[in-house]
């Protein structure tokens, strides 16, 4: 996913050298996040169900052990085959497995956060299974050989023309025709065509419920419908952290779910499946990967609250301005970059720092994650176990010597607002980070310290 | 240890204090008009409502709307529609041996359970769908149901549903749907590209 270990900088900058490009990304992901905001304003209790939301997952992290095994047991007397994933490599390991069994050499797969952390498609292709992405934006960006930009909207970085291109390469339609009417009609087509000849599907899930062992998948394409009742074997991969405890708590996480994702007032398909259909064989596979270990940490378990909606994602202004493949894991975004660190620190310790810690987030989240305090939290984790810069921690070490002696201070001030004026190319130059993408201010003649010991003067 | 042991063990341990499950005291309004919110909310989802006095009337508009030679598939009992009724084999439904004889349905027609007014879906589990494929690969879906079946909102909708078991249940609103090009909204992903709902006495 990021051959050349370059940092979400790096990368941002390059996404950031087309300039258009970038002010369309921003402007999409905003005009997304006015719809949540819509949506999210029609209901009066919508802070109340945020607040129900937050503390019945509280309640599944607290009592996760004793939900795991009731829904396990009612899964388990509806026929359905569970099995238990300690790591990526076990999950992809059972499924294949599964696939194996049947003889086939090809699946569908709906949209699953949880097979980009694992890597499935790769795994996979490896052992000689081609896996069919049916969410259209997923196809896309399967088509073009690249990871989704975002976990709810995962080609919104493409404009309709390249897509255009894209189908002409790959679905033979005509050369030049980018309206997304008919592009999506070819997809149809082309997508239909595997629905027909799969035996296996495999879907993500949303909400596992303990109480009647059933899981709840949603989507507008019905992409995971069509994949799960035309064939003979139906896999659904999901983390431990999925689970709620009643069914009757669908209706909190239904009414947020959409809504804060992309405005709407349900998705189109809320499909909760509790048994295999007659003749089906049903799996769910349950995947640690690390989530039992977060649960330990009082600073940073919160983050298995998240339902996946992306609201996040569409109102953070770095997300918006640097496009989701600079974060370098399958879940980018701010929630991306409170949970890539726990993964692995020494590889995701840049993602904390590509925050604003603006609060957006937080304020966003449908089931209040402190997404904000835990990007500060991981910066002082990832500084204390020394995944810093060199240069970070140059320029923190001046700072911390500067800031604590008064004297050094304005002298420093008066240096800098007469280099910024007498010799602005000393700042505006590439060497400074602060230059990229930006002008630099106009340098004022005066400190705010005199100019507030004048105003106090003049009050006297 | 197994993975299973290991997990469950792991979790055991550090799972936080439990914290009390939050009551749910979400009660809809029930003084709005419920079946006015349910066809203005569905409608701006891209579905079709309409009400009709006498359950006839669903067989005439059906007909007229998509003449011959469509292919229409009616799973409800009391429509009284003699186009080619779903004559499912006396084998348990949903062990048809192709499930893809469906391939090529213009309409299906089949009875939903209830309505939800927040959000115009329909509630509808295996029980109304004869063959669990037919809602998602029919080309367009017709769902009728009792004009004075509409819930205020999803918490009136799941106190009704109960703990009841079933093989798939579904809320279903709208047509299929995807914005993934640009945002354009295009009806008609994979799924049925239109739905029409009636309103019945």
């Amino acid at each position: 996913m990021n051959p050349q270990n370059k940092t979400h900088s790096e990368l941002a900058e390059k996404f950031n050298r087309d300039v258009e490009r970038v002010n369309w990304h921003d402007k999409t992901l905003w005009f997304v996040r006015e719809k949540r905001d819509k949506a999210a304003h029609q209901i009066a209790e919508w802070e109340k169900l945020r607040e129900a939301a937050s503390q019945i997952k509280n309640n599944v992290l607290g009592n996760l052990h004793e939900y795991l095994l009731e829904f396990e047991k009612n899964a388990l007397n509806h026929g359905i085959h569970v099995h238990w994933a300690s790591s990526a490599q076990e999950h992809n390991e059972i499924v294949h497995s599964i696939i194996k069994k049947h003889g086939v050499n090809h699946m569908v797969k709906s949209k699953s956060m949880l097979t980009e952390e694992c890597g499935l498609n790769e795994y996979l292709y490896k052992q000689g299974i081609e896996v069919v992405d049916t969410d259209l934006g997923e196809r896309i960006v399967q088509l073009a050989k690249e990871p989704p930009s975002h976990i709810v909207l995962p080609c919104i970085h493409w404009k309709k023309e390249e897509i255009g291109e894209l189908f002409h390469q790959y679905l033979g339609t005509p050369k030049g025709n980018a309206d997304p009417q008919f592009l999506t009609a070819a997809a149809r087509v082309h997508l239909r065509e595997h629905f027909l000849t799969s035996r296996v599907a495999l879907t993500g899930v949303n909400f596992a419920v303990a109480e009647t062992g059933e899981i709840i998948v949603c989507t507008n394409e019905g992409n995971a419908d069509l994949g799960v009742q035309l064939a003979g074997v139906h896999i659904a991969s999901m983390g431990i952290e999925k689970i709620i405890p009643r069914r009757k708590h669908l209706s909190v996480f239904l009414r947020l779910l959409a809504r804060s994702a992309t405005g709407q007032p349900i998705t189109t398909y809320s499909s909760h499946f509790q048994k295999p259909r007659e003749g089906q064989e049903m799996h769910i596979v349950l995947v640690d990967n690390g989530r039992s270990e977060r649960l330990a940490s009082d600073d940073f378990r919160n983050a298995l609250k998240c339902i996946r909606c992306g609201a996040c994602f569409n109102t953070c202004p770095v997300y918006k301005r640097s496009g989701g493949h600079s974060y370098h894991t399958a879940v980018a975004g701010p929630i991306g970059s409170i949970l890539a660190p726990g993964f692995d620190m020494a590889k995701n310790a840049d993602l904390p720092f590509a925050s604003t810690l603006c609060g957006s987030c937080t304020n966003v989240c449908p089931v209040k994650i402190d997404i904000h305090d835990q990007l500060y939290k991981w910066r002082q984790v990832l500084v204390k176990n020394g995944h810093t810069t060199a240069s970070k921690k140059t320029g923190m070490n001046v700072m911390s010597k500067v800031l604590s002696h008064p004297m050094v201070y304005r002298f420093s001030g008066a240096v800098g607002r007469w280099v910024l004026r007498t010799m602005p190319f000393m700042a505006n130059n590439k060497f400074n980070p602060w230059f990229k993408q930006r002008e630099m201010p106009k340098a004022s003649t005066q400190s705010f310290r005199s100019w507030y010991l004048n105003q106090r003067k003049h009050e006297q | 240890m197994s993975s299973r042991e290991k997990i469950l063990a792991a979790v055991k341990k550090n799972q936080p204090a439990m914290v009390e499950l939050p009551a749910l005291n979400f009660a809809g309004d029930a003084s709005i008009d419920l079946k006015a919110q349910f066809i203005k909310i569905l409608t701006g989802i891209g579905g079709s409502v309409i009400e009709v006095n006498e359950i006839k009337k669903v067989a005439d508009y059906i007909k007229s709307t998509f003449p011959e030679p469509a292919r229409i598939i009616n799973t409800t009992t009391n429509l009284n529609f003699e186009s080619e009724i779903l004559n499912l084999p006396d084998e348990q439904a949903g062990l048809k041996s192709d499930l893809h004889d469906f391939s090529n349905v213009t309409v299906a027609i089949m009875k939903g359970e209830f309505g939800v007014a927040e959000n115009g879906a329909i509630w509808l589990t295996d029980a109304n769908m004869v063959d669990q494929a037919l809602p998602y690969i029919c080309e367009h879906l017709v769902l009728i149901i009792n004009k004075n079946s509409i819930v205020p909102t999803l918490h009136e909708a799941y106190e009704k549903i109960g703990t009841c078991p079933y093989t798939l249940g579904t809320f279903l609103a709208g047509p299929s749907k995807t914005a993934d090009i640009e945002q354009s909204l295009v009806l008609g992903a994979h799924g049925s590209k239109s739905l029409i709902v009636f309103l019945v006495p």
